[in-house]
Order: structure tokens, then sequence, then C-alpha cells
């Protein structure tokens, strides 16, 4: 009953302040973020338009680049049947996706262990799993590129499915830990009473109420793996198993030649998942789960 | 349906950190058991250690006769109130109360008819499908309840389960708990840090100090013959008065009054004890007499506590309401002698 009638009343602190003006809203608040949002979204947009534009409005100076005045999917067409972007596309998504799993698996309980248990070395590991996050890729390509050598897995997806973890699942434990650390101890330790066994507490309390984290954990590592570019340029030379960062750069400029329709529409499909991702399962960062749980 | 027996359990946190400091205490089979102490005194270490949810340093804690050190938590069969409840949030009243009869493998009957008994007993029927955040304060202290209740366990453990409730909440869901402790026939074992609790609801009490335990006693016993002064100070409010005074032979000399003590305690010096309620308003010539200034006076209706000095010791004692007196009188009150409490000076032990 006391939650419902402070529903009605509005959390304390989220209420106007009192003497706040909406003159003074606009200059402080809205303004800064309208600015913010047209920086952040002008490339986009521009990218938008000028995939559109046909080959000889995309080279027209008398006119402004801003605007298109007659809307052509030519560039879309020519990307899926000229080139191999479909696969480029194809292999991302596997990429992403299993390697994402992976390393979600492995950070949960990497995480959760970090978290809770008690046991010689566990604070070590936990820097020694953050040190590794701190480790440039740039530096670790070449003793990789030597492991991947040795594996025989140049040109295979495994190669990267094998080698985004090495920083997803630094990143991943990292974010894991502050959410299980963040879940009170009792529910587990009153589950374990209850008779569950350590996985059972796991699994059915911790990793439940931790799902907003586990979301925007996976949501990251989706993210990095799918824009990832140096192992992915470095390990795939053929054409068929690229992804899409690499693809299209390689494959859509030719030395000072720049296919920008092409580029622009690739540019742009590319975006589109990632995206989409983050607008369906934002408001799970927002949600928190433990309310409720403890006192009143 | 068990005993508890904690052999010379220690535990340490680190070297130098000792919560439970050598406790021996056993805990009869049916018996509600109070620990109670300060916050920091071993109290809920010794409870969770029972539980399982800490390792043992050193010593035995045996259930019935089975030694449990190394048992894990759900093999002991014991249930456990937390004083934060510890209710999933992400199930409903019913999935929170079902959990640990799930865990064991009850059939789905047994679990629907075990939750909506407890659910009955505890009122909570109409609340099975909610949430814990749509719960009050005290129907979550309920559901915790009803979530060791189910389960019909050896023992039930509660830590400090009525902290987090309002005052009168909390005489009325004490009082629930010693009507749910007849009806089980079930060992309890609770922990507070609330002399109130102890004294209502014990059959015994074991008042612990920095993870020592002092005395173990039915709530009586430990009013009337505390074995040190920490215990004659902690258990009764107002405290006891406590007045360094030189002895000889039977003389006891306060700063600022004497009397005859029943008997010789062979002490040079000793603090007397004395509990604000055992001021005498009426002085025969039998007694000794004490002369307090009053600074402070509290009427609550049923009582009068006065508060100032005798000689230059602070006391408070209790008095008859009707009693008029102002601030900065001086009250005359006689001592029951019956109800004296002398300590050692040195080792704070009672003497009588």
């Amino acid at each position: 009953m006391a939650s419902l009638a402070r529903r009605k009343i509005g959390k304390p602190g989220t209420g106007r302040v009192i003497g706040d003006k909406f003159v003074g809203r606009t200059i402080r608040i809205y303004l800064p973020l309208l600015a913010l949002l047209v920086v952040t979204l002008f490339p986009f947009y521009w990218m938008a338009v000028t995939s559109f534009k046909s080959a000889s409005e995309l080279f027209d100076f008398s006119v402004s680049p801003l605007w298109v005045r007659e809307p052509t999917l030519d560039w879309y067409r020519h990307l899926f049947t000229q080139t191999n972007f479909p696969h480029w596309a194809f292999n991302t998504a596997v990429v992403a996706t299993v390697s994402t799993l992976i390393s979600l698996f492995c950070s949960i309980l990497a995480g959760y262990s970090l978290a809770r248990l008690r046991y010689r070395g566990a604070d070590s590991i936990g820097w020694g799993i953050f040190v590794t996050y701190l480790v440039p890729p740039t530096l670790l390509f070449l003793p990789l590129t030597f492991v991947i050598r040795e594996l025989h897995l140049f040109n295979n997806l495994w190669a990267l499915i094998l080698t985004y973890p090495t920083f997803l699942i630094p990143f991943c434990t990292w974010m894991l830990m502050g959410f299980f650390k963040g879940i009170p101890r009792e529910l587990e330790e009153a589950a374990l009473v209850d008779g569950a066994t350590r996985i059972q507490a796991m699994v059915r309390i911790a990793i439940p109420l931790a799902l907003p984290g586990i979301l925007a954990a996976a949501l990251f590592a989706f993210t990095l793996s799918w824009n990832e570019f140096l192992y992915s340029l470095i390990f795939m030379n053929d054409s068929l198993v690229k992804t899409i960062p690499v693809g299209v750069t390689q494959e859509l400029i030719h030395g000072d030649e720049f296919f920008w329709g092409e580029l622009m529409a690739a540019a742009l499909l590319g975006s589109v998942p990632v995206a989409v991702l983050y607008s369906f399962f934002v408001d799970y960062f927002v949600a928190g789960m433990t309310a409720g749980a403890v006192k009143g | 349906m068990a005993s508890v027996t904690y052999e010379h359990v220690t535990k340490k946190f680190s070297a130098d950190t000792t919560a439970v400091n050598d406790l021996s205490l056993s805990i009869r089979d049916t018996e509600f058991m109070v620990l109670v102490g300060p916050s920091g005194c071993g109290k809920s270490t010794a409870l969770r250690m029972l539980a399982g949810l800490e390792d043992i340093t050193a010593g035995q804690i045996k259930i019935d006769d089975q030694v449990v050190n190394e048992m894990p938590p759900r093999d002991r069969d014991v249930a456990m109130v937390f004083q934060s409840y510890a209710l999933y949030p992400h199930m409903s009243v019913f999935d929170n109360m079902a959990f640990g009869l799930k865990m064991r493998g009850a059939s789905r009957t047994e679990i629907g008819s075990r939750v909506k008994e407890a659910g009955r007993i505890l009122r909570l029927d109409h609340l099975l499908a909610r949430k814990p955040r749509q719960l009050s304060g005290g129907q979550r202290q309920r559901v915790a309840l009803g979530r060791a209740i189910v389960r019909q366990p050896r023992a039930f453990l509660l830590d400090e389960p009525l902290s987090n409730l309002d005052a009168m909440l909390r005489v009325q869901t004490r009082i629930e708990l010693q009507k749910m402790h007849q009806r089980l026939g079930t060992t309890f074992i609770y922990v507070t840090h609330d002399q109130v609790e102890a004294m209502t609801m014990g059959d015994r009490i074991a008042v612990m100090k920095d993870g020592l335990l002092q005395q173990v006693a039915p709530p009586r016993e430990i009013y009337d013959q505390p074995v040190n002064m920490y215990v004659a100070g902690f258990i009764g409010s107002p405290r006891m008065n406590f007045l360094p005074v030189t002895i000889s032979d039977h003389q006891a000399k306060a700063s600022g009054f004497e009397l005859n003590l029943p008997k010789a305690p062979g002490l040079a010096r000793g603090i007397l004890g004395i509990r604000p309620e055992h001021f005498l308003p009426n002085v025969s010539a039998a007694d000794a007499a004490i002369d307090l200034k009053v600074e402070v006076l509290e009427v609550l209706g049923a009582d009068q506590y006065l508060y100032g000095k005798v000689g230059s010791d602070d006391l408070t004692a209790r008095v008859d309401p009707q009693l008029k007196v102002a601030v900065g009188d001086r009250v005359r009150l006689g001592v029951n002698m019956e109800r004296l409490h002398l300590f050692d000076a040195e080792t704070e032990k009672a003497a009588f």
C-alpha cells in the first residue's frame, strides 16, 4: 500500500525543483542537449542521405550535399549483387553472436566467483583480469597471430570467435562483478539455508537479479565484436570471410578511389543492428530489480 | 525438533579479530534461546556458524548428536530468518515460501498445501501472488517467517527479525512469535540486541560481550542474579545504578551515604548495584537511606524517573508518579537491602 501511494506522488527527488523556471531549464538543459544531439546525429544523417543519392547527384557540387532530390536504392542493390557484403554481414553476425555467448558464459562464472567466493588469490586474479583488459590489441595481435597460425585458423571464423573473448571476457567480468556485488549477500545465504547448492543459489537467485547487468554486458560485448577491426583485418584475407568493418574499408575503397554510395549504404546497414539492439534493451539498464529485496 | 550444542566454539576472522571466543552453550530441544548483546558481540556470528554460513575456526557445533562443522547449510535442516528478510525480489510470495520445499524435491501438491497453510497462519493468503516490493514491512517480515515455517525444520534461527519493524508492529510480532513457538514446538534460537525482546521471549537468555559468553539463565535469574556488572547493566531499563564504595567489614561507604551490607564480602573496594526500581518510598529505621538531589524529572504516566546525584555519583530512581517532586529537590529514598548487588571493583564479578 505504501508503495502504491508513493508511486502516485512520485519518488522523492524526482519532482520539479521549486523555483526552477522553464527558461532557466531551457538554457541549462535543453539547449546543450540539442547541440549535442546535432553534433552526434549529423554524420549519420549525411551517411544516410548520401546512400540514397544517384551517381550523378553524388558528384554534382553545384547543389547542397545535405539534401537528396531523387532518392534511389541503386547503391543498396549494387551492394548486395556486386560485392560480398551479404557474406560480410553474415560473418559479422556469427562472430559477434558466438563470441558474445562464449564471453558471457565465462564472465558470469568469473564475475560471480570473484564477487562472492572467498578463495586464495581471488584478489590477484581480479587484478590480473583487469590488467589484461588494459593491454592494447595493437600489442596483442602479434603473439595472437602466431597462435592462430599454429592452430591453422587463418581465414576461418573461429580465428575471430576465439580471439575476441581475449578482450571481451575481462571487460564483461569486471562489469558483472560489480552487478553481483550489488546483490545483497543474504539473498543467496537464505537460498543456501533453504536447501540450495551454491550453483543453484547462483542460477536461481543471483543470475536472475543480475539480468539487467548481464544484458548490458552482452550488449557491450556484441557491439565491441561487431565493430572490431584489427584482428579481423589481420586474420581474414579471403574476401568471403571478412567482417563488415574490414570488408567495407578494404573492398569499397581502391587506393584513392572511394565508392561513396556503396560505402555509405554498407556503413548504414552495418550500424542498424546495434542501434536496434540498444533501443530494445535500454530499459533494462535503468530497471533496478533489487528494489524491495531488503528492508522497507 | 532438535537440541543444539556449541562446544568451545571459536571464530576468528583474522589473526587478531576474534568474533566468538570459546563459546560453550547447550540449547535444549523445543527451547526458546535468546542470544543477546551489543552489536559486534559475536551473537550473529554464532548463529551464522550454526546455519553453516560461516566456517568454524575451532570447536564443534552439534545438532542433536551430530557434529555439523563440515556439513553444508542445506543438509542441516534449519531455517533462518534474516534481519533484512532476504526475500527473493524476483519471486512471488508463494514462490518465496515454496523455494525451500522445491529445493528439497517436495511434490507440487505438498508444496501447494504447505504454503497455503503457512499463508493462512500468517494472514498472507490474499498476498500470495504479490512480489516482495508490493508488500509493507510487516508483511515482508511475515513472508520471511512463512518461508521458514513451511519447511518444518529442526530449528529456527532468527537474526534480529524485528529490528526493521516500527515499535507497535514489533510488540505485536513479538507476541506472535511466542505463539508460533508454542504451536510449532520447535527449537528457536533468537539473536537480538534488545534486552526487552530477550526478557520477554526467551526461555533462557545467553548474554554475550566481545565474543565471550557472560551468563546463561532464565530471564528472571538473569535479572535477579547477574553474574557480573556487564550483565547487570545490560539487562534492565533504565540501567542499574553503579556506585563505587569502600568497604570495611560490613560497612560500605559511598560518596554520599553509608550502609551496612547484609554480609561481609571480604573486599576492600566494591561497586554497589541498585536497580532504579528497587528504591523504597518510605524509609524505615532498619533500612539504609540515600539523599538524591534531583536534576532531571521524567513522568511517563505509569512511572516517574528521577535523575540526580547522591554525593558525587549519578543515580536514577523510579518512584511513584504521584510523588510531587521538582528539579532541585532533595528526595530521601530507602534502599531495598534484599535487592542490593555488590560487585568486585577489580574483576567486576558479582559478590552477591
